[in-house]
C-alpha cells in the first residue's frame, strides 16, 4: 500500500526482555506509588513504526536510555532516534510517544519529546513542533492523522 | 483581611469554577457587563464550548450560559466587545463566530471564515469597529464591523513566517500587535488611508527579542508599554515614547523598544501574561505557577525595571493557559488551566516596597 519508503529497508534488532514488575511493598491505597524509567519505557517500546509493521523498539527509535526521568519534579524526557536523517515520519512517530504518555502516566507529568541531537535533517523544527501543545491539541483534531496515530498505538499480537 | 500597608502581597484562591470538560484555553472578563451587574467572565477550550460565568449577589459564582453546537473543535480564544455586548470566539475549525446576548440566551450572529485553518486569537479594537484574527495559515486579518451583523475582510496581513499565536489592539488606538511561533512581534497600522501595513518587527537579533514561540502580548492600561511571554521562558517589557496617534508608512519605525526582560522565574513556556489597571502584570506558564511583577521605584538611577512581588506554586494541577485581570475589581485574578478549571484569585496585601 505504501509507495516509496522512506526508509525501505530498515534493520531490525531483538525485543528486550521484558522484566516482571513486583508488587507494591505497601498496601496503602493513598500512597503514591514512584514511576520508573523503564515503566515509561514499557509503556513506549511497542508503538508501531508508521511505515513499517516493526515496534519502535525493534527499530532501536527508542530503547531504555530514551527515557529520562525525575520523579520528583514530575519530569519525563524522551528522545528517540529516527531510523534515517530525513524521516518526514518523525514528527508522526513523536505525537504517538507523546499521545501514548498522555494517555499512560498521571497528568501531574511534564513530557517533553525530541529527536536524538544529530538524527535528523532539521532537529530543531521537529522539535519545536512536538513540544508545541497547541499544535499537538490542533493535530489530534485533524481524523486523518488522529486515525495513523491510533494505528500505531493499537495493539500488536505477535 | 488586612489590605493595609506592612501585610506580604499574597495570592488567594477565593473560586474553583468546574465545568469545561477539557483544558481551558482562554478567558475574557466582559469589559461592561451593565449597571448594577456583578462581574461575568467567559471561558473557553478543548470540549469545543465557551461558558460564561457570573458572580450571584450572595458572592457565589455560578455558569450562566453554556454556548456550544457552534464550533466543532477546540474553541481557542474569546474576546468581549468594548461594550460588552458582543462576543466573539476563534476556534480551530478554522472561523471565529461573534455570539450576542438577546436577554434570555446567547446567539450565534455571525461566522468570519476565510482563515486557510485554526484560528488562534480574536481581538477588537478599542471603538468596536475592527476585529482581527490569526491563523496557523500565518495571516493576521482585519474586519470591519458593519450594520446588521455583516462583518467585511478589509486586510490580509502577511509577513509572519510561521503560526501567528495571538493578536492584541493597542488599548486606545488602530494599533495591531500580534506574535507568532516565528519568534517576532509584529507591529501593524494603518497609513491614514486604510492601507494596512507592518510599521516594526522586533526580533531577537536586531531588539533584543524573544528567541522562541512568543505566545502572548498584553498592553498596560496607558498604552505606552507592553509585555510579552515566550517558550524561551522570559517575559520582555516593551516601551515607546513615540506618538503612535500619526500615521505610519513601511517599516522602519523605531516606536517600540526593549526596556527589561524578567527571566529565572518560569520553568517552563510562559503561555499568558497580563497587565493590571493598577500596574500588575501576571504571567502564567506550563510549570503550573503564577507570578506578579510590579514596576520597582527605588531603581531610577539606572531606568525603569520590574521586581517579582510573588510566585504561586502549583497554582493549578497542570499547565496554566491564561490570566486575566478583572476590569471592574483590579485585585481579581482569573486562571485558566490544562486540568480543565478555571481559578479565581484575590491579591490581598500590600504590593509596594
Amino acid at each position: 500500500m505504501v509507495m516509496g519508503l522512506i526508509n525501505a529497508n530498515p534493520v531490525i534488532h531483538e525485543k528486550k526482555e521484558r522484566r516482571v514488575r513486583q508488587a507494591p511493598e505497601t498496601t496503602d491505597e493513598n500512597a503514591v506509588e514512584p514511576i520508573d524509567q523503564l515503566e515509561i519505557f514499557d509503556h513506549i517500546r511497542d508503538i508501531k513504526d508508521p511505515e513499517h509493521p516493526y515496534s519502535l523498539e525493534q527499530l532501536n527509535v527508542v530503547t531504555e536510555d530514551s527515557v529520562e526521568l525525575n520523579d520528583e519534579s514530575n519530569h519525563v524526557r524522551v528522545t528517540f532516534t529516527p531510523t534515517v536523517e530525513h524521516c518526514s515520519m518523525a514528527t508522526v512517530i513523536g505525537l504517538c510517544i507523546r499521545v501514548k504518555l498522555i494517555r499512560s502516566l498521571p497528568p501531574r507529568y511534564k513530557v517533553d519529546i525530541r529527536v536524538a541531537p544529530g538524527s535528523h535533517s532539521t532537529e530543531a523544527a521537529v522539535n519545536k513542533q512536538l513540544n508545541d501543545k497547541e499544535r499537538v491539541a490542533a493535530a489530534l483534531e485533524n481524523p486523518n492523522l488522529l486515525d495513523m496515530v491510533e494505528e500505531c498505538l493499537s495493539p500488536t499480537f505477535d | 483581611m488586612d489590605r493595609g500597608a506592612g501585610a506580604a502581597a499574597e495570592l488567594c484562591e477565593a473560586h474553583r469554577l468546574a465545568g469545561h470538560a477539557d483544558r481551558v484555553w482562554a478567558l475574557a472578563w466582559n469589559p461592561a457587563p451593565g449597571a448594577g451587574a456583578g462581574p461575568v467572565l467567559a471561558s473557553c477550550g478543548g470540549d469545543k464550548t465557551v461558558r460564561i460565568w457570573k458572580r450571584a449577589p450572595d458572592g457565589a459564582w455560578h455558569c450562566s450560559d453554556v454556548l456550544e453546537d457552534t464550533h466543532n473543535r477546540t474553541v481557542r480564544s474569546c474576546a468581549w466587545s468594548p461594550d460588552g455586548k458582543l462576543l466573539a470566539t476563534a476556534s480551530f475549525d478554522a472561523t471565529t463566530a461573534v455570539w450576542e446576548y438577546n436577554g434570555g440566551d446567547f446567539e450565534c450572529v455571525a461566522t468570519l471564515e476565510g482563515h486557510e485553518n485554526e484560528v488562534k486569537s480574536v481581538s477588537w479594537s478599542p471603538s468596536g469597529s475592527l476585529l482581527a484574527t490569526c491563523s496557523r495559515d500565518k495571516t493576521v486579518w482585519i474586519w470591519e464591523v458593519q450594520p446588521g451583523n455583516e462583518y467585511e475582510c478589509v486586510s490580509v496581513l502577511q509577513g509572519h513566517t510561521q503560526d501567528v499565536k495571538m493578536v492584541q489592539w493597542h488599548p486606545h488606538l488602530d494599533i495591531l500587535v500580534s506574535v507568532s511561533y516565528d519568534n517576532t512581534i509584529r507591529v501593524w497600522a494603518d497609513d491614514g488611508d486604510d492601507e494596512w501595513n507592518c510599521v516594526q518587527t522586533l526580533t531577537e537579533a536586531n531588539n533584543c527579542g524573544h528567541s522562541s514561540t512568543v505566545w502572548s502580548v498584553s498592553f498596560n492600561h496607558k498604552g505606552d508599554r507592553m509585555v510579552t511571554c515566550s517558550d524561551d521562558r522570559t517575559l520582555k517589557i516593551w516601551d515607546t515614547s513615540a506618538d503612535l496617534s500619526q500615521p505610519k508608512t513601511g517599516e522602519g519605525h523605531e516606536s517600540w523598544r526593549h526596556l527589561s526582560t524578567l527571566t529565572g522565574y518560569h520553568d517552563r513556556t510562559i503561555f499568558s501574561a497580563h497587565w493590571s489597571s493598577e500596574d500588575i502584570i501576571a504571567s502564567a506558564a506550563g510549570d503550573d505557577a503564577i507570578c506578579l511583577f510590579a514596576e520597582e521605584n527605588s531603581s531610577m538611577v539606572e531606568g525603569p525595571s520590574y521586581k517579582l512581588i510573588l510566585k504561586k506554586e502549583k497554582a493549578h494541577g497542570m499547565d496554566i493557559n491564561c490570566v486575566r485581570w478583572c476590569p471592574q475589581d483590579p485585585r481579581l485574578l482569573a486562571s485558566a488551566s490544562d486540568d480543565g478549571t478555571v481559578k479565581l484569585w484575590e491579591l490581598r496585601g500590600s504590593v509596594l516596597d
